[in-house]
């Protein structure tokens, strides 16, 4: 019988014999890369590994708190910078997308300024933005706006104009206005891509941050000046220590933004990842 | 063919139209369609049925003759369900009562009503992914019903659908169409399909769509399942089935 409910098909993950097969590969990989890394460190590089200290060296920094306490602050900073740039960039890219999805000329005039945006060399011109903005924090959430901002804006327009056409005729049969089917039609089916682009944009604006912080040496350092300045001091176990911390960080907003998503669309959005 | 009445919800005359690529989709269309009656019209694929429809709708405007509708309170059924997956069967239900600005209760009241109508009682609560294809288009009948509409305009909507639970869908919605007292115009590209649930069958020619023949069909209304295994109505299909082979040739 056709003419029956479909059961969701229950997922293996995480219970049962299924979950050695899960966690046991990202495991031995990670096993790898330690074993790698000590290889590299104590065998080849041996009494030069000051380049590339081993793991035990590096993790070892955090048990001085002088160097904790750096890294915490220099990761608060940085995160504050990522988060504010990463709202800012979505609020700026989701109405600039609702404009072009409302006019046809608004694309075609504005849009291929979205796409000059991205192609700009970010590295090059955030130490002019350092002059232009006085104040570091902003100049920082500029740097990171400036790179998280394309993929909402192009994730949300593709997401509004996905809209299927009988959908579209469905709401014009009742004569909707175009408020109502910007609000109850094109935003609901745009928000899964809304989120997808809103992943992209996260993990952008970590990196963004990052960037924007390797020029401001003052006050509060941002990791990425704190890198900057263990750099310089060829301090690499505290570099590499900073660096495994803005991986983590990385990886943590993507897994949020991942859930986020899953808890704002996932009932009713099926996708491959 | 019938000539426009009082009680004519549907009038089309001498209907032409002209995609702007050139495409001639309808020529010379007369078509009517009066309270009680229940029109199907079938044609090979491709001829315009699909547009006869969006203009009668008001989603196209014929470039010649006139279409005139005579009540504003058309339900329209797409070929697809056209659920919106983020609205449980409920919400969906309610889209269109919604959309016209109806308060949160007399909506409401309106798709549960619907909702048992169409025998899906129960299902309220759950999203379009977790029902089959049958149960979609019956969500999406409610949806329409809500409405309740003088003219039902139906564009395929069975095509997609097994055999089986398509002859289901037909008794329902031949059931609704005794119990509401609507009027139906319902492509198809199914002859069977079209004689089991019409009192009038038309057949169009290939593009460009123009009707090429019209048949009344005899059978009464509550009409009896078993009537697709007689021979009257066996007969009857043979003849739109020529009728169909000759406009096609």
């Amino acid at each position: 019988m056709s003419d029956t409910i479909k059961r969701p098909r229950r997922r293996t993950l995480g219970d049962g014999p299924g979950k050695i097969l899960v966690w046991g590969p990202p495991v031995l990989v990670f096993a790898a890369v330690v074993g790698v890394w000590y290889f590299i460190s104590l065998v080849i590089l041996g009494e030069r590994n000051f380049q590339f200290p081993p793991p035990d060296e590096v993790f070892g920094v955090f048990a001085v708190e002088k160097t904790r306490t750096d890294i915490f602050q220099a990761f608060l900073s940085t995160a504050q910078v990522a988060l504010v740039g990463l709202a800012i960039a979505s609020a700026i890219g989701i109405v600039w997308a609702i404009a072009m999805n409302l006019g046809r000329w608004i694309e075609r005039s504005t849009f291929p300024y979205a796409v000059v945006l991205q192609a700009v060399p970010i590295l090059a011109i955030a130490p002019l933005i350092t002059l232009w903005v006085k104040d570091a924090f902003w100049a920082r959430t500029i740097v990171c706006v400036l790179i998280a901002l394309f993929p909402m804006v192009s994730n949300t327009l593709f997401g509004l104009q996905s809209v299927d056409r009988s959908h579209r005729e469905l709401f014009k049969l009742q004569k909707a206005s175009r408020w109502i089917v910007l609000s109850k039609l094109e935003m609901p089916a745009a928000l899964p891509a809304i989120f997808a682009g809103l992943r992209i944009s996260a993990g952008l604006s970590v990196v963004g941050a990052i960037v924007g912080d390797f020029f401001f040496q003052n006050g509060v350092l941002g990791i990425g000046a704190l890198m900057r300045k263990y750099q310089s001091r060829l301090d690499n176990q505290e570099l590499f220590a900073t660096v495994i911390v803005s991986v983590l960080f990385g990886v943590a907003v993507f897994l949020i933004f991942g859930l986020i998503r899953r808890l704002a669309v996932g009932k009713w959005y099926d996708s491959a990842s | 063919m019938t000539t426009a009445t009082d009680t004519t919800l549907l009038d089309f005359e001498n209907v032409e139209m002209t995609f702007p690529d050139g495409t001639v989709a309808l020529r010379g269309v007369d078509l009517t369609v009066n309270r009680g009656e229940f029109v199907s019209v079938v044609g090979p694929s491709g001829c315009g049925k699909s547009t006869l429809l969006r203009i009668a709708s008001g989603l196209e405007t014929a470039s010649d003759g006139t279409a005139k509708l005579t009540t504003d309170r058309i339900g329209y059924v797409f070929q697809d369900a056209t659920l919106l997956p983020w609205r449980d069967v409920l919400s969906n239900v309610e889209l269109l009562a919604e959309l016209q600005w109806q308060t949160i209760a007399e909506r409401r009241k309106k798709a549960l009503d619907a909702i048992q109508l169409v025998g899906l009682g129960g299902f309220e609560k759950h999203l379009p992914k977790q029902l089959s294809g049958g149960m979609k288009m019956r969500t999406s009948l409610a949806r329409a019903l809500t409405l309740d509409p003088e003219l039902f305009l139906f564009d395929e909507p069975f095509g997609a659908l097994d055999e089986i639970t398509r002859e289901r869908l037909n008794d329902e919605l031949l059931r609704l169409f005794v119990e509401k007292q609507f009027a139906g115009l319902f492509i198809t590209h199914s002859v069977s399909e079209a004689v089991y649930l019409s009192t009038k069958v038309i057949v169009m020619s290939g593009r460009p769509g123009s009707i090429v023949d019209s048949f009344d069909v005899p059978f009464p209304m509550p009409r009896d399942p078993d009537i697709r295994y007689t021979a009257e109505f066996a007969e009857l299909v043979g003849k739109v089935s020529h009728a169909l082979r000759e406009g096609h040739a």
